[in-house]
């Protein structure tokens, strides 16, 4: 997303170069958030009801797709791909985005697992969707709540085990989490908190879960969504910090590790470690869908007409759809370390605030648009 | 003019669109989203940014 989002954004802002993008899957750019909400829910999954329009003023970009970027040289401005052919550039746009973690288990059986990241990803889990399938989600974020909410709208037999105390607790906060869960649980779906899998059961395929507590889980799919990590490894031997995300400035350019900034190496999306002056100075991931957008309109600009301007300070927004709620969040949740009740009662349509300190770091609905809309301007420059 | 369609089976209200082009969508006083099907060419580009940030890429250009 973010590389198609970058290539616009260039030629919006008038660059007329040459524009490359390389991409590892063999798809047409298309949109992630539906493969664990009504896509997946869908009879087909299918490239067409998730690609990007393509826009004419894109026509002349270059796309190679299904090669995978396998080295750069930032010194000598190149990269190299998994078939050996060389690429020069003038300028460097990162947005290699995210990989699901894996874990290993003492008897690791590949067949009847499955992640959430790809449209192939989606592809192969669909078809093991079927009713009174017994499926496990492992992890509690929004990916894994939302493909437990589709998995039981299938008619699946859904259990959620996580160890943390509540399902997404980290961006929603005690309250609303709670909430989420029974609102979850009242349309069947099982909460296991506090656990872990520690094994794998079964032969050829998985056909049960062996639980951190000595019990096992009956499990004919599992399903992994326990975190990200950032796909930098192609940037490795470079004078850049990737120890978590490419670490990035305040005008999204890449940093050495003595803090300096390379011209023409720029972050978008995922994948960037960057800071944003709303909140602090603290460089962040920031897995939300409207920041590869915000990067590439910043990134497009700065190349296009050779000046950075002003720091980058996105407003981070997201939405999730599990059953018929629907979150809508602007600013930083994460960074709370309380939250109040605004609007609306909490078992209906509500709005909370989210506050660091005294400090306002965002705001979440289920439902009152409108109100959570007005919370943008608290965080505009 | 440019004519624009918004798929009402996809949209989820969320008004992103509205911020982008604001003369051509709304949300209205039950929250959910009213646009006009078609608009002024010089809307072209907040359509296409409205386009851009609609969460469930439920608008459409049509020609
Ligand atoms: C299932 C799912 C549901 C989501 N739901 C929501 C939601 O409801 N709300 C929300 O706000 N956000 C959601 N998100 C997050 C949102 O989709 C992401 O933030 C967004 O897709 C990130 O875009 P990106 O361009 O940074 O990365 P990506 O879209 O991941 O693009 C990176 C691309 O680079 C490719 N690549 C990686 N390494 C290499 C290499 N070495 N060489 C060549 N190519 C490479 C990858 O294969 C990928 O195609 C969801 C994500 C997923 C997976
Ligand atoms: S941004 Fe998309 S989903 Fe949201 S109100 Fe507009 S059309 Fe509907």
């Amino acid at each position: 997303m973010g590389g198609l989002r970058a290539a616009e954004a260039l030629r919006r802002f008038g660059y007329t170069g040459a524009i490359t993008v390389i991409g590892d899957e063999t798809w047409a750019p298309y949109n992630r958030p539906p493969l664990s909400k009504e896509v997946l829910a869908g009879e087909v999954v299918s490239h067409e009801t998730v690609a990007f329009p393509q826009r004419s003023s894109t026509a002349d970009v270059g796309w190679v797709l299904g090669h995978r970027v396998v080295s750069a040289d930032l010194d000598n401005d190149t990269v190299t791909t998994d078939d050996g052919e060389v690429f020069e550039y003038s300028h460097l746009v990162v947005a290699t985005g995210l990989r699901p973690k894996r874990q290993v288990y003492p008897n690791n059986i590949h067949s009847g697992r499955h992640i959430i990241r790809t449209l192939d990803d989606a592809m192969g889990l669909r078809d093991e969707l079927q009713p009174g399938a017994r499926v496990v989600v492992l992890g509690a974020g929004f990916i894994g709540c939302e493909t437990a909410a589709t998995a039981r709208k299938l008619g699946c037999d859904v259990t959620v085990v996580a160890p943390g105390t509540v399902p997404m607790l980290r961006p929603l906060g005690n309250e609303l989490a709670q909430e989420l869960q029974r609102r979850h649980e009242a349309q069947g779906v099982k909460f296991l908190m506090k656990r872990t899998v520690s094994d794998l059961v079964g032969e050829a395929r998985i056909n049960a879960v062996a639980l951190d507590d000595g019990t096992e889980l009956p499990c004919d799919v599992l399903i992994e969504a326990i975190g990200s990590l950032p796909n930098t490894e192609w940037l490795e031997g470079n004078d850049i910090d990737i120890v978590d995300g490419l670490l990035c400035d305040e005008n999204l350019r890449a940093k050495t590790k003595t803090g300096l900034s390379w011209p023409n190496v720029w972050g978008v999306g995922d994948v960037v470690r960057f800071p944003n002056r709303i909140f602090d100075d603290v460089p962040r991931r920031v897995e939300h869908w409207n920041i590869p957008s915000e990067c590439a309109k910043y990134v497009g600009n700065a190349i296009a007409t050779g000046e950075a301007g002003e720091a980058f300070r996105p407003i981070p927004s997201f939405w999730s759809d599990q059953f018929d709620v629907h979150i809508l969040a602007f600013g930083l949740l994460a960074l709370a370390d309380s939250s109040r009740l605004v609007q609306g009662s909490i078992d209906g349509d509500c709005v909370f605030e989210y506050y660091r300190g005294d400090q306002l770091v965002g705001a979440a609905g289920i439902g009152l648009r409108s109100v959570v809309q007005g919370y943008r301007k608290n965080f505009e420059s | 003019m440019i004519k624009i369609n918004v798929d009402m089976n996809k949209c989820q209200h969320y008004g992103m669109c509205v911020f982008e082009a604001p003369k051509v969508f709304k949300l209205n006083d039950e929250d959910k989203l009213e646009y006009l099907a078609t608009a002024e060419d010089s809307e072209l580009g907040n359509v296409e940014a409205a386009i851009d940030v609609c969460p469930m890429q439920a608008i459409f250009i049509v020609d």
